[in-house]
């Protein structure tokens, strides 16, 4: 699972409301190499919530000490924008679990992907 | 037939491939609008002719419509046409003889085709037509294999292949553009795909699907339906970041049964991602998740640039969502009153298709697209049985048909504004959703039409099947 997909998701446990983020428990994290593409990290940035992805980078131990809030200007630095790219798409949580803020339900993540499903026992 | 007024009327020749007829025009149109351009065809345009001819647009216009199309085979410039070779060679020598002169000079080389629809001419026969043309200024050398500039000469015998006529219905000639992506379906082709399922959608569709959805670089795309991915290979290829969900583990890890012949297992590294690998497009995976389309799992954003899925109908893949036949039979319709159980259930297709509404409203950008099959059973099929919501507007219903009394239809939807609370109730009052309501209703008809000898395979609950990928 990459961040990009972490900063999308949210808890759908009945009755939580506040289920977003998601909290990271990575028991194996990788950083494979993607592609650098610079317009696409610029088009993402706005459509992210900032604090979300600062959170889940920080937890991994990937924050490439990017700012609390993004830079102005962004779409022009380059080396901005790479420390993004690699939160965004190159960190993956391999094994782990994503815990549910609110609830504390877990959905495991295995081989790098969520299982989002819910069992009887949680709803 | 006034060819005559220089670079801004212009016309351009789309020969078009006769399959998946349908579906052209509304591909077509999308990947026009995707260069902000409108599809302008001429007064006589016929839209299941292979052959159209178009205004109003520039040789960047049709390129780029070319380096997308899987549904047209080529572009040409047109320099004349006509009803008969009469009327051809007139219109031919009404275009400028400036315009033809820089593919004429004596230092190139070119070749003439003759191209003939639903007719098949004898080699001498071709020859007299190409002869036929020395009205035309040809001052270069005639070269086969690499020449510099290519001429096709097209006669049209219209569509009926028990009438063939002796004289075409219409001819046209012009100077070769550029070739559309028909070569993708085969270089795509689910035959070699490392990683396929029993209803993997094959390449041309997903190729068309992509384009109806008007895909392009740099956008976010989302398969609720996921299976092996087909759609998503499509997109990536069109340079979309994609992902996807499937409530099939088995699917989404590629683990279980085959669905090769002479494969028992699926493989190690059978996935979503292994697929985009071989096509050279993994920069663009971002997730495939286990996931029940029907939950609420994305944040509540804008999120996807365009939705293109082909959900399962319960006839080669089961429907399913979590949850049980008795606990939301008590409460029907009550969304928050749902509760889970870990088993899977029959998800009606009727929820399927609100349930895909909703979401595309809530999680689409503003002129995002939304592309899905809808299942029909053709003696009940009207036009009002396509579902609407307030905040989709409709934009092309293509029809393939499955058999004499199904066919699967593909809808286009764009979004057109953002949901308020009340349009979500509307949708799930709709009675444009009662044919596909209750169990297996699509289904049952499906096999009403088959009279098969094994009754009791038709029986068993599509629920219970393990069939689907």
């Amino acid at each position: 699972m990459k961040l990009l997909t972490h900063n999308m998701l949210t808890s759908h446990v009945k009755g939580v409301i506040n289920g977003y983020p998601l909290l990271i428990k990575a028991t194996e994290v990788k950083v494979n190499e993607v592609e650098f593409n610079p317009q696409f990290v610029s088009r993402m940035i706005p459509k992210l919530e900032w604090s979300a992805l600062i959170q889940a980078a920080e937890g991994l131990g990937h924050l490439q000490d990017l700012p609390g809030t993004p830079i102005e200007n962004y779409e022009n630095d380059a080396e901005f924008l790479r420390k993004v790219h690699r939160v965004l798409l190159e960190v993956e949580v391999i094994e782990g679990s994503l815990q549910c803020p609110e609830s504390g339900r877990e959905f495991p993540i295995s081989k790098g992907v969520p299982n989002m499903l819910l069992n009887e026992d949680e709803s | 037939m006034a060819l005559h007024c220089g670079k801004t009327c212009r016309q351009y020749l789309l020969h078009l491939a006769h399959d998946n007829v349908d579906f052209r025009l509304p591909e077509i149109k999308a990947l026009l609008s995707l260069r902000g351009r409108q599809c302008e065809p001429s007064e006589t345009f016929r839209e299941k002719s292979p052959f159209w001819r178009l205004h109003g647009l520039s040789e960047e216009d049709v390129r780029s419509v070319m380096s997308r199309t899987v549904c047209a085979k080529s572009v040409f410039e047109l320099w004349g046409h006509g009803r008969t070779a009469t009327e051809l060679k007139s219109s031919l020598m009404e275009y400028p003889r400036e315009s033809m002169a820089t593919f004429l000079q004596d230092q190139s080389t070119y070749k003439i085709n003759v191209y003939t629809f639903n007719k098949t001419l004898l080699f001498n026969d071709r020859i007299k037509k190409i002869d036929a043309l020395d009205y035309l200024p040809f001052q270069g050398k005639v070269n086969l294999k690499d020449p510099d500039h290519i001429f096709c000469l097209f006669e049209d015998y219209g569509l009926d292949p028990n009438d063939i006529p002796e004289e075409p219905l219409y001819l046209y000639f012009g100077r070769w553009i550029s070739d559309g992506q028909r070569e993708l379906i085969r270089s795509h082709s689910v035959k070699k795909r490392h990683f396929i399922g029993n209803t993997s959608m094959d390449a041309g569709l997903s190729f068309i699907m992509a384009n109806h959805a008007k895909v392009k670089p740099l956008d976010l795309v989302y398969d609720p339906f996921v299976g092996t991915g087909s759609l998503l290979v499509a997109c990536s290829h069109f340079g979309a970041y994609v992902c996807g969900t499937d409530i099939d583990y088995n699917t989404i890890h590629g683990v279980g049964k085959a669905s090769r012949k002479n494969q028992k297992w699926r493989g190690p590294d059978e996935n979503i991602r292994a697929n985009l690998r071989q096509y050279g497009t993994e920069f663009s995976y971002v997730d495939v998740m286990v996931s029940d389309a029907s939950k609420p799992v994305w944040r509540r954003a804008e999120l996807f640039d365009a939705i293109i899925t082909d959900p399962p109908y319960g006839i080669r893949e089961s429907t399913r969502r979590t949850g049980s036949h008795k606990e939301v039979t008590s409460p029907p319709d009550d969304f928050s009153g749902e509760s889970h159980v870990p088993v899977s259930m029959a998800y009606h297709l009727s929820d399927i298709f609100a349930d895909l509404l909703n979401f595309a409203a809530n999680h689409l950008a503003i002129g995002g697209r939304l592309v899905y099959w809808l299942p029909v059973y053709r003696p009940e099929y009207c036009e009002e049985m396509v579902p609407l919501h307030p905040c989709l507007t409709l934009i092309s219903n293509c029809e393939q048909t499955l058999s004499s009394h199904t066919s699967r239809r593909l809808i286009t939807m764009e979004k057109i504004k953002q949901p308020e609370v009340t349009d979500a109730l509307a949708q799930l009052a709709d009675p444009r959703f009662s044919p596909y309501q209750g169990h297996n209703s699509f289904r049952e008809k499906y096999f009403s039409g088959i009279t098969k000898k094994n009754e009791k395979g038709n029986d068993k609950p599509a629920t219970k099947e393990g069939e689907g990928s």
